[in-house]
C-alpha cells in the first residue's frame, strides 16, 4: 500500500485541508470498527506511540493509538493555523508540522513565491523530507491552495517546484482553487497567471475549482432541503456539503464548499484504500488520464449530492446519477463538458454497483458525447466497493475535456486588462528576483496551453480518416 | 504431470483464484456420473496436475502469485483459505507496494528487471515440487500495467529459464468500450511480445463473457466475480483430467504437450479460441436435458459462423463445397477457416459420440491432413454438475476481427502521438512500439490468408 501527504498552503489551502482531514477521519472511522491501524488508515495517517512522547518509532500494526497526519501546514499568517491546531482536530497535528510567519504575504504572489520561498526553502525541505521518511512507500504528493491570494498561490507553486526538484519520483496532484470575475482581490489575475506557468511546468494533474460552481452547488442542495420537494428526509451525513458526523461543531460559512473539495479528494482515493473489483490507482489516473504532458487539468463532478433516507435504491436512480455526473451544474468548475470536445474520460464507482451497471450507463451516455478522433473509446473506470459514508453508492468523474478553456481565456483576458495598464505592476516589480519577463512568460505560457485546447477543438484531434495501417507484404 | 500456474495482476489473481476453486469443487462433487474407480482416477489426475499435498490435508493450488500492489493478493489469499477446500501456499506470492499505473512499460522495464530474481526463485522452488513439470499456465489481462508488462516479461524469463517446457498463456482481452484507456497500446505491446515466448495464447474477451452472463446465465447485476466464474469453468473444461488416446487409455499424463502437438503446428498461427456448451445458470440445471447430436451440431455451427455462444448462432453460414478447390479469397466472407480443431467431450454416454462433422476437409485450411487438424478428448467423468459438456479449442480465424480491431485503435493513436511519453520516461520508445505493430499486422495477415 502507498502513502500521500497532503501539503496545504495559505488560507484556503488549510481551510479546505481541515475540512479533509476531519472527514478522512469520519470516513475511516465508518469503514474501520476494530480500531487496528490497517493500510488503508496508512495511507494519510501515521499511528504514533503517545506513551514515548510521540517521538518514538511509529506503529506499524496493532491497534490504532494515536494518529497524526501525513500533512504540511503552512500558511504565513498565523491565524487559519493556529485554529486548527487549538480547535477538535489537534491532535491529529503536531507542532513539526507546521510552517507559520506573522504577516502575510499581502495577496502578492512575488513575496510568497520570491521572499518567503527563499527564506523558508530549507525548513520546508527538512519537514517534507521527515514526512516522507515516515512512509513505507511514498506516491504522492497532493498540494491544496487558492491561485487568486500570495501565499496560497505564491508560496504553493514554490513548493511544488521543491517537490519535482526534491522527490521527482513522486507524483503530484494539485487542488487549485481559481478565483472568480468578482472576486475582491484586484491582485488575483497576475497572481493566478504567475502560479499557472508554475502548474504548467511542474504539476503532474491539476483539479481546478471555482468557486462560483461550489457555491451555486450549495445553494442548489439547501433549496432542495428547504423546500420540502424530497418528500422523505435527506440523511444528513451523506450531503456532500455537510460536516455531520464529523468533529467539527461550529459550521462556518466556507465550510460547506469546502466539503465539497475535502469529499473529491476522498473519493480520488478510495480506490487505492480500500479494496475492489477493479482498482485504480493515482498513478493510473495520471496514466490514462493526460495524453500530452502539459494537458493536465481535470474537470471533476462528483454525484449524487445526497442520498435520500431511503434505503432501497431502485437501479434507476443509479442511472440518473451517471446521468447528472455529466451535467453542467455538477461540474466544480464552471464548464460544460457536454459541449466541448473529451480527451478522455475516468469514473471511479464506489459503494454497491458492478461492471454490468458501468457498462450500460457507457452505452448510455456515449452518443451524447463528443470525445477526440483517437480516443473514441476513452474510458478508465474503476470499481471501488467501499461506498463514503451515508451512501450506498457514488461517483466521482475526471475529465479531461477542452472545456477548461474558458476559464483559462477569461483569466487571461482579466490578467491582460490590469497589465496593459501596467496598474498595481510595481507592487510585484519591486520584489527581488521579480522582473518584467516573468509576467510576459507567463502569460506566453498561458496563452500556448489555451492554443493547444483550441487546435483540438479545431481539428477535433486528428486526421478525419483514419491513418492507413502498415502494410504487409504477402 | 504437474502444471504450474502463475497468476499476474489483478485480474490474473482474481481469475486464478475462481479457476482453482472451480476444479476442487469439480473433483469434491458427487456427480460425476460414472464408476466409482473412474471417479478416483479422475480425482487424482486433477489433484496431481493442480494440487499438491500438505500435511494439514488440505490441497494446496500450485500457483504463484504475482502482482505490483499488495490488496488483492491478500483477497485472493485469504478467500481461498477461508474455504476450508483448498488453499494457496503462504509463501508463493509476490507482490509489491505501487503498481504498475497501467503503464506496460513500467511492468515490463521497471518491475520485470528489478524483481526478475525473486519471482523465478518463487517459479522454480514450484516447479521443484512436482514430480514432472508439464508446463506452465500463466494467466493475465492485457490491458493493464502488471498482468501485461510484467506478465510479458515473466513469460521470457521463462521461456529462458524453462526451454524445453510448455508455456501456455491464459489472456484476457478487454471490454471494446474502455477499461483503461490506454488498452489498446497495452494489448498490442503485450501480444506482440508473447507471441515470441510463448507457446499457445489461449484468448477470453470480456464482451462475449459477458453477454453469456447476461443472456444465458440470466445474471441481472453482472460483476467481476460472474464473468471470472464462467471463464472458469470454461478453464476448467479444458484442463480438467481426459483420455487423448480412446476409451480404455488412462488419463493424459501430459495435458499441455497434447494441447500444443494437437493445436499448434505451425509458430506463426498461436491464438487459440474457447468455446464450451451448454451454459446455464446452476438452478436450470437439473430441469435441463441436451442430446449428443443436437450439441455436437451447435458447436460445429458456433465454428463456423465465429459465434460466441449457443444463441444467436447464425446457421446460413456454410462452408464452401467440399471438393472443389476454391482459393481462398472466394470463401464467403464470415466463413470461419480453421487451422485446427479440439473438441472435449465430458459426461454420459460420450464414447459413441460421433464426431464425423467435425473432419470435413472444407472447415480447414488446406496444408493440413484433416485427420491431423481435429482432435477429440473425451472422458464419461461429468463436469462441474453438466450432464453433457462440450468444449471447442479452436485455431481458426475467430479472433482475427476483435485482434484486428485492438490493431488499428491502437494505430489510430499512435498516429496522434498521444500519451507516448508516458512510454518513453519508462524505455519503450517508438520504434518498439513499431515493431510490435509489424509483428501483429504480421500475424493479422497470416490468418486472414487463410
Amino acid at each position: 500500500m502507498t502513502q500521500s501527504v497532503v501539503v496545504q498552503v495559505g488560507q484556503c489551502g488549510n481551510q479546505v485541508g481541515c475540512r479533509f482531514w476531519d472527514l478522512a477521519l469520519r470516513e475511516h472511522a465508518a469503514v474501520n470498527k476494530k480500531g487496528i491501524y490497517d493500510e488503508a488508515l496508512s495511507s494519510f495517517f501515521r499511528n504514533i506511540d503517545t506513551r514515548s512522547g510521540g517521538s518514538g518509532p511509529d506503529i506499524y500494526k496493532g491497534k490504532i493509538c494515536s494518529l497524526k497526519a501525513r500533512a504540511l501546514l503552512i500558511d504565513m499568517e498565523e491565524g487559519v493555523v493556529n485554529e486548527i491546531i487549538q480547535g477538535p482536530l489537534r491532535d491529529v497535528f503536531d507542532s513539526k508540522q507546521l510552517i507559520t510567519d506573522v504577516s502575510g504575504s499581502g495577496n502578492n504572489w512575488a513575496v510568497g513565491h520570491k521572499i518567503y520561498g527563499c527564506q523558508y526553502r530549507e525548513n520546508i525541505v527538512e519537514k517534507l523530507r521527515k514526512t516522507a521518511e515516515h512512509c513505507d512507500c511514498l506516491q504522492c504528493f497532493f498540494i491544496i491552495h487558492s491561485m487568486g491570494g500570495g501565499t496560497g498561490s505564491g508560496l504553493g507553486t514554490f513548493v511544488l517546484n521543491l517537490l519535482e526538484e526534491e522527490f521527482p519520483e513522486v507524483y503530484r496532484f494539485v487542488t487549485s482553487v481559481y478565483p472568480s470575475g468578482e472576486d475582491d482581490v484586484i491582485t488575483s489575475p497576475y497572481n493566478s497567471v504567475l502560479a499557472m506557468k508554475e502548474l504548467n511546468e511542474h504539476a503532474d494533474c491539476v483539479l481546478p475549482i471555482e468557486n462560483e460552481s461550489l457555491f451555486e452547488i450549495v445553494n442548489k442542495i439547501n433549496q432542495m432541503i428547504n423546500s420540502g420537494k424530497l418528500g422523505s428526509t435527506v440523511k444528513q451525513n451523506s450531503v456532500v456539503t455537510s460536516s455531520a458526523g464529523s468533529a467539527k461543531t461550529q459550521e462556518k460559512p466556507f465550510d460547506a464548499m469546502n466539503n465539497i473539495v475535502a469529499n473529491l479528494l476522498l473519493n480520488l482515493t478510495s480506490s487505492a484504500r480500500f479494496e475492489g473489483s477493479l482498482n485504480m490507482d493515482l498513478n493510473e489516473i495520471s496514466m490514462n488520464l493526460v495524453p500530452f504532458p502539459r494537458l493536465h487539468y481535470l474537470v471533476s463532478s462528483l454525484t449524487p449530492l445526497y442520498t435520500l433516507a431511503d434505503v432501497n435504491v431502485p437501479s434507476r436512480r443509479l442511472d440518473q446519477m451517471f446521468s447528472d455526473a455529466f451535467s453542467r451544474d455538477h461540474q466544480l468548475i464552471q464548464a460544460d463538458p457536454k459541449h466541448s470536445l473529451y480527451l478522455a474520460c475516468a469514473l471511479l464507482v464506489r459503494g454497491n454497483v458492478q461492471v454490468s451497471d458501468l457498462r450500460r450507463n457507457i452505452e448510455r451516455l456515449k452518443p451524447s458525447l463528443h470525445f477526440v478522433s483517437w480516443n473514441q473509446e476513452g474510458w478508465k473506470t474503476g470499481l471501488c466497493s467501499v461506498p463514503p459514508v451515508g451512501h450506498s453508492h457514488s461517483l466521482l468523474t475526471l475529465a479531461n475535456n477542452t472545456c477548461v478553456k474558458p476559464t483559462f481565456t477569461e483569466l487571461k483576458d482579466r490578467f491582460m486588462k490590469l497589465y496593459k495598464k501596467k496598474a498595481h505592476l510595481h507592487h510585484y516589480l519591486q520584489i527581488d528576483g521579480m522582473e518584467q519577463s516573468c509576467f510576459s512568460e507567463a502569460i506566453s505560457s498561458l496563452s500556448d496551453l489555451i492554443e493547444e485546447y483550441n487546435e483540438l477543438d479545431a481539428t477535433k484531434g486528428g486526421p478525419r480518416i483514419d491513418p492507413s495501417r502498415l502494410k504487409i507484404a504477402v | 504431470m504437474s502444471i504450474v500456474t502463475v497468476q499476474l495482476g489483478q485480474c490474473g489473481n482474481q481469475i486464478g483464484h475462481e479457476v482453482f476453486s472451480a476444479l476442487c469443487s469439480d473433483i469434491r462433487g458427487t456427480h460425476g456420473l460414472c464408476s466409482k474407480k473412474e471417479n478416483e482416477s479422475y480425482h487424482d489426475s486433477c489433484k496431481e496436475r493442480f494440487f499438491c499435498e500438505e500435511e494439514s490435508g488440505v490441497p494446496v493450488a500450485r500457483a504463484v502469485l504475482v502482482d505490483m500492489e499488495p490488496k488483492v493478493i491478500s483477497q485472493t489469499l485469504s478467500m481461498a483459505a477461508r474455504s476450508g477446500h483448498w488453499k494457496y501456499n503462504s509463501h508463493s506470492h509476490f507482490c509489491q507496494k505501487q503498481g504498475s499505473g497501467n503503464n506496460w512499460a513500467n511492468g515490463y522495464s521497471v518491475h520485470g528487471p528489478r524483481h526478475k530474481e525473486a519471482i523465478m526463485n518463487l517459479v522454480q522452488k514450484e516447479a521443484e515440487k512436482c514430480d514432472r513439470l508439464g508446463g506452465f499456465f500463466t494467466m493475465m489481462s492485457m490491458a493493464g500495467g502488471t498482468g501485461s508488462g510484467l506478465g510479458a516479461f515473466v513469460t521470457q524469463c521463462l521461456r529462458d529459464a524453462f526451454p524445453a517446457s510448455f508455456i501456455l498463456n491464459h489472456v484476457v482481452w478487454p471490454y471494446g468500450t474502455g477499461e483503461v484507456i490506454v488498452q489498446n497500446y497495452n494489448s498490442v505491446l503485450t501480444l506482440s511480445h508473447l507471441y515470441q515466448s510463448s507457446d499457445a495464447l489461449l484468448v477470453h474477451e470480456n464482451d462475449v463473457i459477458h453477454k453469456i452472463c447476461a443472456q444465458l446465465m440470466n445474471i441481472k447485476q453482472i460483476s467481476f466475480r460472474d464473468v471470472n466464474q464462467v471463464i472458469a469453468h470454461q478453464l476448467g473444461s479444458v484442463f480438467q483430467p481426459t483420455h487423448t488416446g480412446g476409451e480404455g487409455s488412462g488419463y493424459s499424463r501430459n495435458p499441455l504437450g497434447d494441447l500444443m502437438e494437437t493445436l499448434v503446428p505451425h509458430p506463426e498461427f498461436k491464438l487459440l479460441g474457447l468455446r464450451n456448451i451448454p451454459q446455464m445458470p446452476e438452478n436450470s440445471l437439473a430441469y435441463s436435458t441436451f442430446s449428443w447430436p443436437g450439441l455436437i451440431k451447435h458447436l460445429r455451427q458456433m465454428l463456423i459462423a465465429n459465434a460466441k455462444m449457443e444463441e444467436g448462432i447464425d446457421w446460413q453460414v456454410r462452408p464452401p463445397h467440399p471438393g472443389s478447390s476454391i482459393p481462398s479469397t472466394s470463401k464467403p466472407l464470415h466463413f470461419n477457416t480453421s487451422i485446427a480443431n479440439l473438441v472435449i467431450l465430458r459426461g454420459k454416454d460420450v464414447h459413441g459420440v460421433d464426431l464425423g462433422s467435425f473432419q470435413d476437409p472444407s472447415l480447414y485450411t488446406s496444408w493440413l491432413n484433416p485427420q491431423d487438424a481435429f482432435s477429440a478428448w473425451k472422458t464419461p467423468r461429468a463436469f462441474n454438475k453438466y450432464e453433457k459438456s462440450a468444449s471447442l479449442v479452436s485455431n481458426s480465424q475467430f479472433l482475427l476481427k476483435p485482434l484486428d480491431s485492438i490493431v488499428g485503435k491502437a494505430w489510430n493513436m499512435f498516429a496522434s502521438k498521444a500519451y507516448l511519453h508516458q512510454y518513453t520516461k519508462f524505455g519503450i520508445q517508438e520504434e518498439d512500439f513499431l515493431d510490435c505493430f509489424t509483428t501483429l499486422e504480421q500475424v493479422i495477415s497470416s490468418y486472414t490468408n487463410l
